[in-house]
């Protein structure tokens, strides 16, 4: 199993950080990952993406040609990043901010209202985590659990957010039913 | 020793970007001195060692230019510290002038090139511009460096104590030579060293420093005797020699029964392995050897695989460096191609298999010359 996955967004809305949680949950179940950020100049104000490859065998290329999964965060990434795609890919897309309609037909699209669900859950800046989970639950490449489990590691000193975060990621998962 | 300072042990599954692995990797081996000045793509070295070269009682400097950094590195090292510094292309060629010092001094230190695009001010992307730069020594005079080219996190975080210990074995500076993308991708890696105890590395016969007792020592790079200055020349030579002999490193994969070899680096390494993979599922048979020393450059081996093969492919990020060598341990006796993506793009697999696909098709080619596959 290999999963290529494009998370982008503007900077701060977590989606380096969202790409690192992926990442180390593949890395507990002893999977190959690989996570390359964009860096530089436009992480400030545009838009920031990572690229993150999970996979059963070595990765030889942490670059990706086109993605399996696209997960667009605001209106700029799906512009830039819809086109990625591979045929039959898998695009999720904030709907609580992104007004405009994917244009592809030839892709498999899911709508999460992030930015919602994560205010209902007790923090808008948990939008990365519920996109995580709906991720997760659509493509199961790595557990709940294993997710749930490297939370606290990835964003260590972040304690007071941690129940946040989880039930941002079960919400997310709820969306996928 | 202190064992709170060992922050993670042996073999232990640890998830980090490629300059945070060097960073850590340094601190392990026994860095207890950094001084450098910040430049894109390599922050994370001296961002990472500012916090956790406090924690093992070492001292980060950032300094006012990389010229003073170097200075600084030049001074520790010539006390016998395990000394570090870190830039990209542009800072690395103002740091050479003290390179060439140091070089010359025969001290042993450690520093990192994480390549961006140039020539000038270039841009922060991920590129092997400075390949020439590093294998032909860097700075005036007549030196070499021991370049490791490191192709994963495991590598940038592992190499540093083998860096060290070559180092000082040689009495000679080693750099690792990685790029934007080894730098700033994050993968699993496990440290293969012990944290080594800065206090059990025995102390050196030649450093400056504590010289209560004993005999003064001397550390100069200015010989104005014509004949002094050309013994240490082939002083130098003879070391320089003894070095290839000793300690070139390189991997080979899948080059038992390949029809073409592909010869490439770090990031442009690691990215043929996908075009050879998809390639042997096409039934096309490419084999990878990989320089893992670029000086001293593992040219026996080239020419060997050249002889047998007959068709050698260069893939670089920029327009053709590597390929020279490549070019002179052939020597003549197998076709040479380069396929190269400067400017800071990044080639992809399939990129690659198509060019190795074209090179595979070419016939009546003149053995030697190189074939430049780039559509210009």
């Amino acid at each position: 199993m290999k999963q290529e996955i494009i998370l982008a967004g503007f900077g701060g809305q977590g989606v380096i950080k969202a790409g690192v949680l992926l990442a180390y949950a593949a890395m507990k179940e002893n999977k190959r990952c690989t996570h390359f950020p964009s860096y530089g100049a436009e992480m400030r104000g545009g838009t920031a993406n990572c690229s993150v490859i999970i996979s059963d065998l070595l990765i030889s290329s942490p670059v990706i040609g086109e993605a399996d999964t696209v997960i667009a965060m605001n209106e700029p990434s799906l512009i830039k990043f819809e086109p990625r795609l591979k045929k039959g890919g898998l695009l999720i897309y904030n709907s609580s901010i992104i007004a405009s309609k994917p244009k592809r037909s030839d892709i498999e699209l899911l709508a999460v209202p992030a930015n919602e669900i994560a205010e209902s859950v007790g923090s808008a800046k948990s939008a990365n985590m519920v996109v995580v989970g709906a991720y997760i639950a659509k493509t199961k490449i790595v557990s709940p659990e294993s997710v749930k489990l490297s939370i606290p590691i990835v964003f260590p000193g972040k304690e007071a957010f941690l129940t946040i975060n989880i039930n941002a990621v079960d919400k997310g998962m709820a969306v996928v039913k | 020793m202190n064992p709170d300072i060992i922050k993670y042990k042996t073999g232990e599954k640890i998830l980090l970007k490629g300059n945070e692995a060097f960073a850590e990797g340094t601190v392990r081996a026994g860095c207890r001195f950094f001084a450098g000045y910040p430049i894109t793509p390599q922050n994370e070295i001296p961002e990472y060692l500012s916090w956790r070269l406090f924690e093992v009682g070492g001292t980060f400097i950032q300094a006012e230019s990389e010229v003073s950094a170097i200075n600084m590195i030049y001074g520790a090292a010539s006390c016998g510290a395990r000394a570090l510094t870190s830039s990209s292309g542009p800072g690395i060629s103002l740091k050479q002038e003290g390179i060439s010092y140091i070089a010359s001094a025969e001290l042993p230190f450690l520093y990192a090139n994480v390549m961006r695009g140039g020539p000038g001010l270039g841009n922060i992307a991920p590129c092997q511009s400075d390949y020439f730069q590093a294998t032909r020594g860097g700075g005036h005079g007549d030196y070499r460096i021991i370049v490791l080219a490191p192709d994963s996190a495991y590598e940038m975080g592992n190499f540093p104590k083998l860096a060290y210990d070559t180092a000082e074995k040689y009495r000679n500076p080693c750099m690792i030579l990685a790029d934007g993308l080894i730098g700033q991708m994050m993968e699993p890696l496990e440290f293969n060293f012990d944290f080594v105890d800065v206090e059990k590395i025995p102390s050196k016969d030649y450093v400056v420093g504590n010289c209560k007792g004993r005999e003064m020592r001397v550390i100069n790079t200015l010989h104005m005797s014509t004949d002094i200055l050309e013994k240490h020349n082939w002083d130098l030579y003879r070391k320089y020699e003894k070095i290839k002999a000793e300690f070139t490193l390189f991997e080979e994969k899948y080059t038992d029964d390949a029809d073409i070899i592909i010869v490439a680096y770090g990031t442009a390494a690691r990215i043929s392995m996908a075009a050879i993979m998809k390639g042997r599922e096409q039934g096309i048979k490419i084999g990878l050897l990989r320089p893992i020393t670029l000086w001293p450059f593992p040219e026996k081996i080239i020419s060997q695989l050249a002889q047998k093969v007959g068709k050698v492919l260069a893939v670089e990020m920029n327009t053709g460096q590597l390929v020279e060598d490549v070019q002179m341990a052939v020597n003549g006796k197998a076709e040479v191609y380069f396929y190269g993506r400067p400017g800071g793009n990044i080639p992809t697999g399939d990129e690659i298999l198509g060019v190795a696909k074209d090179a595979l098709k070419m016939k009546n080619v003149e053995p030697g010359k190189i074939n430049v596959l780039n559509k210009l």
